[in-house]
């Protein structure tokens, strides 16, 4: 008894009842194509989160405050980044005559005091970021709420991996002199502006009433999930502290240190900045600091969670599946005992009968499998719930391996109940 | 078909088959001695109940003895472990069933080359083999049918196909023509005759005086014991029915 002779009996065992075998395929088909496409859809949004947190520039910290709270009325000062040195007596003053229990006041100071070369030499640049809330732009009747809107300096764009496609990004001089000039995001331009929204560049828009001469349109950064990050306005800080955010705390400041491989030094250089001047120790400290790369890990790990629990979900529905291949085989077994009894008084060994239901069992799952795989990878290609699926090599190679196996050992118990029937009980069987 | 081997095809010491136990225990089998030599065409006569089946299931090594010794061509077969006896089933036996059992959605052909791939013989004499097979019981224009678009003795005519097709020393017919007309029956007995006539030794189960006349040898079974045993005609040598056909001729 030859493998291609057993191979054949299993193949016609399994076309004998086509509709039967269609129906036990389809169940680890839909295990197979549910793990693919579910690791998929998990691998996906992992993937897409850590676009989004890599655009931010992988050497990029962000320095915001630990309780929250922008625009409080204490401390600041009325002064552009360019001059803070005037500054900076009142506005330390006011953070150090805070109570112990103030809340966490990010001042442009203290982002002035982060370009220090001599503390902080991995410190690149920096960014001070004040953001205003439900800021709404019109221009010529049409309007528009802007999801994001900050006020920040020049050097932001370079922190934050932003460029500018149309016009220009706005100078050191428009900032130092408190000149009010905005950058659009393209959803906002061609909200107001309609068309490409290109036609905004040199146009005078309203933030809340105030005109604010647009200098340019930022590039198309794309949307991660439900937020569209290119729905934003970028100006130029003096000015939006004048007319729009008052001159309160700053939200965050962007630090940009010199190399990816510097990252973790800035980070200790700007925290020795910054617990100098609150008087607080890394471990009781009122702010922090996040970097992409620590952002990144913290999201991957619970992508990682997040994509294990689908891809255990779907593995129950391939355990299922196999379920239905030793239902089905149990049920072949049965209606062939004759059939098994007859081979059993010619001369099959009890090798051969295992194998042959073994065999019949692999290719049920097996095809099943190969049908899961097909439709795990073209269901992969569509857009599910706002993620792109990313197809993981390993998910295929798992889902099918687990297909045939769960075949193999779903089949083991048909094939050996018909294998161990007596030829006399099995020939007389009715 | 050869002779030369020295040892009986089936020899049976004191063979007993017993079911169940103690006050209930049924013998379907009761001590029995047989013999039956090469070239020898034995018909096993008997109601029903008898223990002519039973006496078949062990001859064919589908159902063991109680107690007793069933030597198969010399082979003691209680020293067969279960791989052992599909293979002596395969090589030294030829199964044909009343109720055929061919194997449905194989054709003719397939039916035929089933011992032979359980044999492990090669595809191409497979398919020689079991196409002269076919031919030798006249169906070798049917060869393609599946066993539903073959007539019973048709069908029966594959099985017995199947069961000379591996050229085994003894071919074991289960009231093989219980399930034919008077037409078909005529067909497989001048069948079983050419096949003796050539030297295989058959065994055929039967409660029909009819066909138990095709026989060399009559053993007339009575509560699982032998009640008679009756030679019809020599060992070596043409079947009765030929015999008597020749002799009309001659």
């Amino acid at each position: 008894m030859n493998a291609g002779q057993t191979f054949r009996f299993a193949v016609s065992g399994v076309t004998a009842n086509k509709l039967r075998s269609a129906l036990t395929t389809l169940g680890i088909m839909i295990g197979v194509a549910a793990v693919i496409i579910l690791v998929a859809v998990g691998t996906g949004s992992s993937q897409a989160i850590q676009d989004s947190i890599s655009r931010l520039g992988s050497n990029t910290l962000t320095v915001s405050s630990s309780q929250g709270g922008t625009g409080g009325r204490g401390g600041g000062g009325g002064f552009g980044f360019a001059r803070p040195r005037a500054a900076a007596g009142a506005a330390s003053g006011a953070v150090s005559s805070g109570t112990q229990t103030r809340t966490a006041k990010l001042t442009l100071d203290d982002a002035y005091a982060l370009t220090d070369q001599t503390l902080a030499p991995d410190v690149q640049s920096v960014a001070p970021v004040v953001s205003v809330q439900s800021a709404v732009a019109t221009y010529e009747g049409a309007k528009h709420t802007i999801g994001t809107f900050i006020g920040t300096s020049p050097s932001y764009l370079s922190n934050d991996n932003d460029s500018v496609q149309a016009g220009r990004a706005f100078t050191d001089d428009e900032y130092s002199s408190g000149r009010r000039v905005a950058l659009l995001g393209p959803t906002v331009a061609k909200d107001l502006f309609g068309g490409d929204g290109l036609s905004a560049v040199d146009q005078d828009v309203q933030f809340n009433g105030v005109t604010y001469t647009v200098v340019g349109v930022l590039t198309a950064k794309g949307s991660t999930g439900p937020q569209d990050s290119d729905d934003r306005v970028i100006a130029a800080l003096p000015g939006v502290q004048a007319t729009l955010s008052g001159y309160g705390n700053l939200s965050s400041i962007s630090v940009k240190a010199t190399s990816a491989s510097t990252v973790a030094d800035a980070t200790s250089e700007v925290q020795g900045i910054l617990n100098g001047r609150h008087h607080v120790t890394t471990a009781t400290a009122d702010y922090s600091v996040f970097s992409s790369s620590s952002i990144l890990s913290a999201v991957t790990s619970s992508n990682q969670t997040f994509t294990v629990l689908l891809a255990s979900v779907a593995a129950i529905s391939l355990l299922v599946g196999g379920i239905g291949v030793m239902n089905i085989m149990l049920v072949t077994v049965t209606e062939r005992t004759r059939e098994i009894g007859i081979r059993k008084a010619i001369g099959a060994s009890r090798g051969t009968i295992v194998s042959q239901f073994l065999l019949e069992a692999i290719l049920l799952s097996l095809f099943g499998g190969l049908m899961g795989v097909a439709v795990g990878l073209l269901g992969s290609r569509f857009t599910i719930v706002g993620v792109t699926p990313v197809v993981a090599p390993y998910s295929v190679a798992l889902a099918f391996g687990v297909a045939v196996t769960v075949g193999l050992f779903f089949g083991l118990y048909p094939a050996n109940r018909a294998a161990a029937l007596r030829p006399i009980d099995a020939l007389r069987y009715e | 078909m050869t002779t030369g081997s020295k040892h009986p095809v089936i020899a049976l010491t004191r063979v007993s088959k017993q079911y169940g136990a103690g006050d209930t225990a049924v013998h379907a089998v009761a001590g029995v001695d047989l013999v039956v030599e090469h070239g020898d065409y034995l018909a096993v006569m008997g109601a029903s109940g008898s223990g002519k089946s039973t006496l078949m299931h062990i001859l064919g090594l589908l159902d063991e003895p109680s107690r007793g010794l069933y030597r198969l061509d010399g082979t003691d077969t209680r020293r067969l472990d279960e791989r052992q006896k599909s293979f002596v089933r395969n090589r030294k036996i030829g199964f044909v069933f009343q109720s055929f059992n061919l194997i449905p959605r194989a054709s003719a052909l397939a039916n035929v080359e089933l011992p032979l791939a359980y044999a492990g013989v090669g595809r191409v004499e497979r398919r020689a083999r079991a196409l002269a097979a076919l031919d030798r019981v006249g169906l070798a224009d049917r060869v393609g049918h599946l066993p539903t678009e073959l007539s019973g003795g048709q069908q029966q005519r594959v099985a017995v196909a199947r069961a000379i097709v591996t050229e085994p020393v003894v071919v074991l017919a289960d009231e093989p023509t219980g399930a034919l007309d008077s037409h078909s029956t005529a067909e497989i007995l001048d069948l079983f005759d050419e096949l003796n006539a050539s030297g295989r030794t058959i065994v055929i189960i039967t409660h029909e005086d009819e066909v138990a006349a095709h026989a060399k040898r009559e053993v007339r079974m009575l509560d699982g014991r032998i009640e008679s045993d009756v030679r019809l005609a020599p060992v070596v040598g043409l079947p009765p029915a030929l015999t008597a056909a020749s002799g009309v001729v001659a």
